[in-house]
């Protein structure tokens, strides 16, 4: 035996005691901010009113809510590109529950109606999750082309329900349209009277949906979990993890997820149509990208999402406002937006260490194949 | 040397992953020819122009597919060498339409040496997408489907800024017989475009190490650069072929409606095209991959598609069936699933084996 | 007794990994399970933590030798099992505290602070240089490894496996492991450790299994097996290849004509260095852990980004830059991992054989399928790789197999010199012998080699000329009479300046 072996020396390294996941929603809450400043101090107007963002929120809480299911999936290292058909089937199925054409003979209460649209939307929400999750976990089924299947089934759900579009009015939507009002965030009118804040009960479900998960992915096993299998899911299995249930459970989680959306959605609009929430999956995962989220998993965290959300929004209303009114300039600015971050966090997570996380994870994996 | 049935049996085990596909093309046939004997019967009829044109259910499988089939030719290409699927082909192709439209609007008449200039400032606009594409993956190492979600999201707007905000209408016979029929030829003109750039791959897989060196990439990156390939090299190439055949599905589904429609041209075609992949038993993490599998995935889509018609569901229903029969195939296709095959027919060898070694002993 | 397993069974498809062996574990021992790569070594130990499942036997664990049935890795956590692998089975995205706990925690949520304050502890009493909430893949590889040892030894296991755990690891952090090993046999652990290296194995160990092709070959108390009875039972055949062949530093003198030349060559991963190789000559790289001498033969092939330096073949200067540069110039790399820079896993055996020529024939003219299998059958022959036939995908051989079809590659290209890193890691020692005649042979007929590996007795019978290095830097050459193996420790260990 000899005393040489080939390997490297244990070098000592800088230490680096900040993660990735916090690294990269940094970089998103911080160009976040700059670019609200910068608009505010540009076109001030609408930006210097807090209403701006709530009108943000307000229009895209469902979009939230469907980015965190897919933080969530994307951190497990799997993708769902269900979720925006899965909104749109509940959002119709909802809008029927309410307009009466879905239950035709019933006699129901407005409370009752909303009660059974909601327990529908959790209930389609679910079962989506569960056949994609058990698919792609158990029968080791390409998570692509399982949830691909899901939106057309859902898409095509929605037509076979419904061909005309279907619209709920009267007092039950005004029940659930009603807003919140916060007086001492308005902001005065042209006349000079103070128009209070107002929130849609979407927002409050959304921002419920971001604290939940959070906390899921933060301080409980599960969550833990999924990190784990999206850093290297033949190291999770070896460390004790079910990476099959965790698996499962990603997509359940992200199925819920487009129920509960769905059903904000529906309350938002009020309307159920095949088009809805059209392409609202690539917006998903655009946002989480955006929020620090790698597709290739272990990495990425819902409030950056959260702030995902927000940024692209926040293009888009700094496009229309800033004159470029041509309809084409909003996704062109997006896509530009998408390009910079896109290339912005490989650049950082090259710099960090030899190749960045990404290289050494697949030199690590590609030791492991074989 | 080889024996015969060595030979017979490495051709199957070589080309096992075509079984699927074939399977459910073979399944679908059966049942259409169950449900009506008709179902593929092709006649010779005359179109409003006077030209002789074949018709019937196989014609329009044929030529209703022959996009999806191209663009699935391309993915196949950019599946093995990167590893990942470009999700922008539709919009590439909407792109490249729109910059044969504005090329066939520029001159006074449209001319054949126009129609081809547009073709090459088509092609050339949609490789140069496809470059774009595959230097953010080659290069800067992004995920292909994150690296195409940029032009998914502004493609089609940059289809509708190159043509100011409007969808021309391009009236000209050779347009027409670009997505119709060639005056005398009663086969459908995308069939024979899908032909050509059959012949065009088998052609490029013949005369260069493509094939090999893109499955080397896919497989082993480090490998191959330690043995002289250059992975940014095909990586971008295989982007670059996808760009070519974006843009001649563009054109011809241009020539089928002889004007552009920015929003609507080869709408979600790339989620067709990456699962004619699949079903092709490629496998969607790169490597090891046949093309010819994914031409036979395209036409079991448009098969699929074509009998749900024929079975009197609406267009926008069709999508909830293909996604039930979809996850059937996949299912069939699953490793789980396989193994479980697999070790039934180990059994049955097994028994036969020791058998045979019963008989020899006896 | 802790542990037994009787009458182990497992089969993959065209392979029989495991025949009906016995293991038996004591309380408080450290037992060596020994065999050549392809013995089954690893297949029992997975099948033990759950990976696979077995096909037949079982296995009783605990004083009272109750029948457990383990299903999973989860399955195995539950009986006491530990392990720690050979590859670093952690998450390289989590922090080190949380891989410490991962996956072994009550209850459905995660305490961080008692978390990090118990890793804290207990990384401090193994003396590990890392800290708990430092992200695991920002750790070097020995970190990574004691990290994954800590978290066996925390979970108050019963058995505890160490596949290969000293393979990235120095030898003072051997040192460390095999006190820590010491301290947890004193406490009651059984400890199955498994390694190639012999000299650890008669170090730490109480006892010995030996298997040989998925079959038990018995089971002994060290002092009982001598190293060479040991080395003999794991080959099943004498040893008389080896002695047969000659020292190579008695050879005849290599030709004086220089093939290759390089003056102050550097790449991002090697220092400058100067080095020349005669045709016919067979040198060697040899120095400690992390030396260098890999980053030197990679930077000779252009592998790393080349950053500096002159180099003339054949007296004639050439630049190269990358690996088809080098390839160009007759360069041949077999390269240390074969794993990951060697073989094609999913291409068949004929593509991977032809793979090197065919990049330097060039994108535009493919070699034919005639051609191809002409070559391919040769070198199957040639190199007796063992192998179902040239459609077979690689990744279906053994180890030794695939680094003959990587040899084969290299071998079908015709180079005027061939670098060899490591090509004996980790394969059968008959295979190691074949390799070794090879070179030789190839030498003879004109070829100029270059060999590492880390067994300086190898080394000594191939080379007459081998380059020490130490701290990344050439140190001594020796040539002739100074090929011994004590010189070349002198020299490696700064005895030669």
């Amino acid at each position: 035996m000899s005393m040489i072996s080939g390997k490297k020396p244990a070098v000592g390294k800088k230490r680096e005691p900040i993660t990735d996941t916090i690294l990269l929603m940094s970089i998103t809450i911080g160009i976040f901010l700059a670019m609200y400043v910068v608009a505010m101090l540009a076109f001030g107007g609408g930006f210097l009113k807090p209403q701006q963002i709530f009108d943000m929120l307000n229009e895209n809480a469902f979009l939230i809510i469907i980015s965190c299911g897919l933080t969530v999936v994307m951190i497990t290292g799997s993708i769902d590109i269900s979720v925006g058909g899965v909104t749109a089937l509940v959002a119709m199925v909802g809008v029927m529950t309410l307009n009466g054409s879905m239950f035709p003979g019933a006699e129901l209460s407005d409370g009752m109606r909303i009660f059974i649209a909601a327990l529908m939307a959790i209930g389609i929400g679910l079962a989506f999750g569960a056949v994609q999750g058990a698919l792609i976990a158990f029968l080791e089924i390409q998570p692509f082309i399982v949830t691909l299947a899901g939106m057309f089934f859902a898409r095509g759900m929605i037509t076979i329900i419904s061909v005309q579009p279907q619209k709920a009015t009267g007092d039950i939507m005004a029940v659930l349209q009603r807003r919140l009002e916060i007086p001492w965030l308005g902001s005065p009118n042209k006349k000079g009277v103070m128009i209070p804040a107002k929130i849609e009960i979407g927002v409050i479900i959304a921002l419920a949906v971001v604290a939940v998960i959070f906390v899921l992915l933060r301080w409980m096993k599960l969550g833990r979990g999924f990190y784990a299998v999206g850093g290297n899911q033949q190291s999770a299995l070896m460390l004790g993890i079910n990476v099959r249930r965790t698996r499962f459970m990603a997509h359940l989680i992200s199925g819920l997820l487009a129920g509960i959306a769905g059903f904000v959605f529906m309350m938002h609009t009020g309307a159920g149509n095949a088009t809805n929430a059209t392409a609202s999956e690539m917006n998903a995962i655009a946002s989480s990208i955006i929020g620090g989220t790698l597709l290739t998993g272990g990495v990425g965290n819902v409030i950056g999402t959260f702030f995902g959300v927000l940024t692209l929004t926040t293009i888009k209303s700094i496009v229309v406002t800033s004159g470029l009114r041509e309809p084409w300039w909003q996704s062109i600015t997006t896509g530009a937006m998408l390009c910079f971050f896109i290339l912005l966090q490989s650049v950082v997570l090259s710099s960090r260490g030899k190749g960045g996380l990404r290289a050494r994870m697949k030199a690590w994996t590609g030791k492991k194949t074989g | 040397m080889k024996t015969k049935t060595e030979q017979r049996r490495s051709f199957f085990q070589n080309n096992a992953q075509l079984l699927v596909p074939l399977i459910a093309l073979g399944l679908l046939i059966i049942f259409n020819l169950i449900r009506d004997p008709g179902f593929f019967s092709v006649e010779l009829a005359t179109n409003n122009d006077g030209n002789p044109v074949l018709q019937g259910n196989l014609i329009s499988i044929l030529n209703g597919a022959s996009e999806l089939v191209i663009l699935a030719m391309g993915m196949t290409l950019v599946t093995a060498a990167a590893g990942g699927q470009d999700i922008s082909v539709g919009c590439l192709a909407a792109v490249a339409g729109s910059a044969f439209v504005k090329v066939l609007k520029s001159g006074a008449a449209i001319t054949p040496w126009l129609v081809l200039a547009g073709f090459l400032v088509c092609c050339v606009t949609a490789m140069i997408f496809g470059a774009f594409n595959g230097t953010l993956v080659s290069v800067f190492r992004i995920q292909p489907m994150i690296a195409t979600l940029i032009l998914f999201t502004c493609g089609r707007s940059i289809a509708y800024w190159i043509n100011g905000g409007a969808t021309p209408i391009v009236e000209s016979p050779i347009i027409k017989a670009i997505g119709g029929f060639i005056p005398g030829v009663p086969i459908p003109t995308p069939i024979l475009i899908v032909c050509v750039m059959g012949i065009f791959f088998a052609l490029v897989f013949r005369f260069t190490t493509m094939g090999l060196f893109m499955q080397t990439v896919g497989i082993n990156q480090n490998a191959a650069r330690l043995n002289g390939i250059s992975a940014v090299g095909m990586k971008l190439l295989a982007f670059v072929l996808l760009g070519l055949c974006c843009a001649v599905s563009g054109v011809i589904g241009v020539g089928r409606l002889q004007l552009i429609n920015h929003e609507t041209l080869l709408l979600n075609v790339e989620m067709d095209a990456i699962l004619a992949v699949a079903i092709g038993g490629n496998s969607l993490g790169g490597g090891k991959f046949k093309m010819i599998g994914s031409v036979l995935g395209a036409y079991t889509i448009q098969a699929l598609t074509i009998t749900l018609y024929a079975m009197k569901v609406s267009s926008t229903d069709v999508k909830a069936y293909k996604a039930v029969v979809i996850i059937l195939l996949v299912v069939l296709g699953s490793p789980v699933v396989k193994a479980w095959f697999g070790s039934v027919k180990n059994k049955l060898t097994a028994r036969g084996v020791s058998a045979a070694a019963g008989k020899e002993a006896a | 007794m802790i542990l037994s397993m009787r009458g182990i069974c497992k089969a993959f498809p065209g392979v029989r990994a495991l025949q009906d062996v016995d293991f038996t574990l004591r309380k408080g021992e450290i037992h060596a399970l020994m065999g050549e790569n392809g013995a089954g070594k690893s297949t029992l130990i997975k099948v033990l933590t759950g990976v696979y499942t077995k096909d037949a036997g079982e296995i009783l664990i605990g004083e009272d030798q109750l029948p457990v049935s383990i299903r999973s890795p989860q399955d195995a956590q539950n009986a006491g099992i530990s392990t720690v692998y050979q590859e670093i089975t952690l998450c390289p995205n989590l922090t080190v505290a949380e891989n410490m706990f991962i996956g072994r925690e009550k209850g459905a949520g995660v305490n961080w602070k008692e978390r990090e304050r118990k890793t804290g502890e207990l990384l401090e009493s193994l003396g590990i240089p890392a800290r708990p909430r430092q992200q695991l893949g920002n750790c070097s590889l020995a970190v990574q490894q004691m990290v994954a040892i800590a978290r066996a030894v925390d979970m108050e296991c019963r058995v505890l496996i160490l596949d290969e755990p000293t393979s990235s690891l120095d030898e003072k952090e051997v040192e460390m492991l095999f006190s820590l090993m010491r301290d947890l046999k004193a406490r009651g652990v059984g400890i199955i450790f498994v390694t190639h290296f012999l000299e650890q194995v008669y170090a730490v160990s109480d006892r010995i299994t030996v298997l040989r092709n998925g079959e038990l070959v018995g089971e002994f108390p060290v002092e009982k097996l001598p190293q060479v009875e040991l080395v003999a039972m794991m080959m099943g055949k004498e040893l008389e290849g080896l002695n047969v062949m000659g020292k190579a530093g008695e050879r005849a003198a290599d030709s004086s004509e220089t093939l290759y030349e390089a003056h102050g060559l550097s790449s991002t991963a090697s220092r400058p260095f100067d080095f020349h190789i005669a045709k016919g000559e067979v040198n060697g790289f040899t120095g400690l852990l992390g030396s260098g001498r890999s980053e030197s033969v990679r930077a000779i092939f252009g592998a790393d980004r080349v950053t500096g330096g002159k180099v003339t073949m054949n007296g004639k200067p050439v630049k190269i830059s990358s690996p088809a540069d080098a390839m160009k110039q007759g360069i041949a790399y077999l390269p240390e991992d074969r794993k990951r820079d060697g073989i094609i896993a999913d291409l068949s055996v004929r593509e991977n054989i032809i793979l090197a020529l065919q990049v330097m024939k060039g994108f535009f003219h493919p070699i034919s399928r005639a051609e191809a299998e002409k070559f391919a059958d040769e070198y199957i022959k040639a190199l007796e790789i063992k192998t179902a036939s040239q459609d077979a995908p690689i990744k279906s051989l053994s180890g030794g197999n695939q680094q003959k079809v990587i040899l084969a590659r290299w071998l079908l290209t015709h180079p005027q010199y061939l670098i060899l890193d490591e090509p004996t890691r980790g394969i059968d020692v008959g295979t190691k012998t074949e390799i070794q005649r090879l070179v030789l042979k190839l030498s003879e007929e004109g070829m100029s080699v270059t060999f590492i590996s880390s067994e300086i007795e190898e080394m000594l019978r191939t080379c007459s000329r081998l380059i020490v290095m130490r701290d990344r830097n050439i140190v001594g050459e020796l040539t002739g009479d100074e090929l011994t193996q004590d010189h070349v420790m002198y020299t490696i260990a700064g005895g030669g300046d």
